[in-house]
């Protein structure tokens, strides 16, 4: 499957999808050590966001997670890039603050998040023009 | 700006702005006033780098800027339980604010300060219950900005121009009315905690409407009815009617449209909302109580003396007391602050008990009149709360255990 998106950071990326069904606040909500989401509410408690494609409806919470996703990123410990439903500016924060002081990249884009798997492949690319395409591969085996 | 015209630091801060204006939607900036930093609290080397980088470019603050809390008691050293290495990082976050500019203020609550806005300023401040009383209270004008945002801000001395900066964004939308008030809740000071948590349950980030809110003694009871109301929600703005200055009518508050959506407050539902916040029963023993978050006023302290003086708390049961710095000096010089410390007053300035180590190695019940604090601090530093007035505290610390409304 391929959509376009908006990209509030544009860039390029791919991982395997995880797909929230609730959207996460990155402060308190996961360890930046481990990537490693820690929110006690949350459903998805325990999955690691590292280098994956995260997939949620939202940012959610304190404004702390601007920092709490730049140091992240700075980590190494980020996802490695974002599809939200809805946009989301203290996301957004953290992504331009470590593309500023790091330069490092992490494409932010939000579109149609509906038929979203996870763990399946899928890619982050920029096409221009504020514009990403969101592909995600529907084979099964290989990764899993 | 962009081109460093007024420096590499605004530069590097109008380009941030410029990209979150984009981010956002909005189309145009426009000058601010005064800004108020949230960015003191240390979350990672990140935060750090940011505030560094603009201290290296030679970056100043544009306008009159205040500093919310930071990770650590600079008054009060001996109080924080953090090791010397972590301890670094955190003063060097606070002292490179100060490089920029920013007055070491060191509050969440920017409004008991001499840099409290007047009506209609445009602002960019931080922290979510002074963007609550900022707007609400005062009518001043603010988004909820955060990290590196306000900074950004500050160091600019502008806004995108969205959100509540607009008129047009400010009229309320949601309609909350009383069914069968009882006389004593409308007299205590936690009706305005319960009311701003249903509030902000209820309301997600539309601007709610408050009819038949009883008027309030002073100002914190509508700070407490804010920072609930922004703990437990993303409330940014309330109208009370007749007693918030947007809101002289109900028609003035909608500004002539009708509400969305009509909700009732009864008495169960505000019983409901403050028994959650406590999760031992009456008679439980108690570690400490926790005052003033936000930031207790003078005020607070005036009404909290004359009943320490009256219940004489004396079990070693520390009452912490978060307050600001300035208001802390004015009791020094009264001698009122040496008198708390004889019935177990710790003051704790600059920052506060539930994002800090002070608490940290406290076992059992910790009681608190805020809202707030009952909210966030079992996650943050893991301890069991009880909830009830300030009465109720100071007598818990005399008698060492929960006792509420004697």
């Amino acid at each position: 499957m391929e959509r376009e998106a908006v990209a509030v950071i544009a860039g390029n990326a791919e991982g395997l999808a995880l797909v929230l069904s609730q959207s996460l606040s990155f402060w308190g909500g996961i360890d930046v050590a481990t990537g490693r989401i820690i929110d006690a509410n949350h459903p998805d408690r325990g999955e690691t966001v590292t280098g994956r494609i995260l997939v949620m409806p939202s940012g959610r919470g304190s404004s702390s997670s601007s920092s709490v996703l730049a140091e992240a990123i700075r980590r190494k410990t980020a996802p490695a890039g974002i599809i939200l439903a809805r946009t989301d500016a203290i996301l957004a924060v953290g992504a331009i603050v470590a593309d500023m002081l790091y330069a490092v990249r992490m494409p932010l884009v939000v579109g149609d998040t509906e038929g979203l798997v996870s763990d399946l492949p899928t890619e982050i690319r920029d096409v221009g023009a504020s514009c990403c395409v969101i592909r995600q591969d529907a084979r099964t085996g290989g990764d899993r | 700006m962009l081109d460093g015209e007024k420096g590499a630091a605004a530069g590097m801060a109008m380009a941030m702005l410029v990209r979150f204006c984009a981010a956002l939607g909005a189309e145009k900036l426009l000058d601010i006033t005064r800004a108020h930093i949230d960015g003191c609290l240390y979350h990672g080397q990140a935060g750090l780098d940011f505030v560094d980088r603009l201290v290296a470019l030679g970056g100043k603050v544009h306008v009159p800027t205040t500093l919310n809390v930071g990770s650590i008691d600079l008054i009060h050293p001996e109080l924080m339980r953090v090791k010397r290495e972590d301890e670094d990082p955190m003063r060097r976050l606070m002292s490179a604010h100060l490089a920029l500019g920013c007055a070491p203020t060191f509050t969440c609550a920017p409004y008991q300060t001499r840099f409290r806005p007047r009506f209609g300023e445009q602002i960019a401040w931080g922290e979510s219950n002074a963007i609550v009383f900022a707007n609400s209270v005062i009518g001043a004008r603010t988004n909820r900005y955060g990290d590196f945002i306000d900074l950004c801000c500050a160091l600019t001395g502008r806004a995108p121009a969205w959100g509540l900066h607009l008129e047009a964004n400010r009229r309320g939308q949601i309609l909350y009315e009383f069914v069968g008030l009882s006389a004593s809740r409308a007299a205590s000071d936690s009706l305005y905690v319960a009311v701003g948590l249903l509030i902000g349950e209820k309301s997600g980030d539309h601007v709610p409407v408050i009819k038949g809110l009883p008027p309030p003694r002073d100002e914190d009871q509508l700070k407490a009815l804010g920072a609930a109301a922004a703990s437990a929600g993303s409330v940014a703005m309330f109208h009370a009617v007749g007693i918030t200055p947007e809101a002289a009518t109900v028609g003035e508050a909608f500004g002539g449209r009708k509400p969305d959506q009509t909700i009732t407050i009864s008495e169960a539902d505000l019983a409901q909302a403050l028994a959650r916040l406590s999760k031992v029963p009456d008679g439980s023993p108690i570690s400490a109580v926790s005052l003033g978050t936000p930031h207790f006023s003078l005020d607070e302290w005036r009404r909290l003396i004359p009943l320490l003086r009256r219940l004489r708390p004396q079990r070693d049961i520390p009452i912490y007391v978060n307050t600001g710095r300035d208001t802390l000096s004015e009791l020094d010089r009264s001698g009122e602050l040496a008198e708390s410390r004889g019935f177990g007053v710790r003051p704790v300035a600059d920052t506060c008990t539930y994002v800090t180590a002070i608490l940290k190695e406290i076992e059992g019940v910790v009681m608190t009149n805020s809202g707030k604090w009952a909210h966030y601090a079992p996650g943050n530093i893991g301890v069991t709360v009880a909830f009830g007035e300030l009465e109720d505290c100071v007598r818990s610390a005399a008698i060492g255990r929960v006792t509420r409304g004697a």
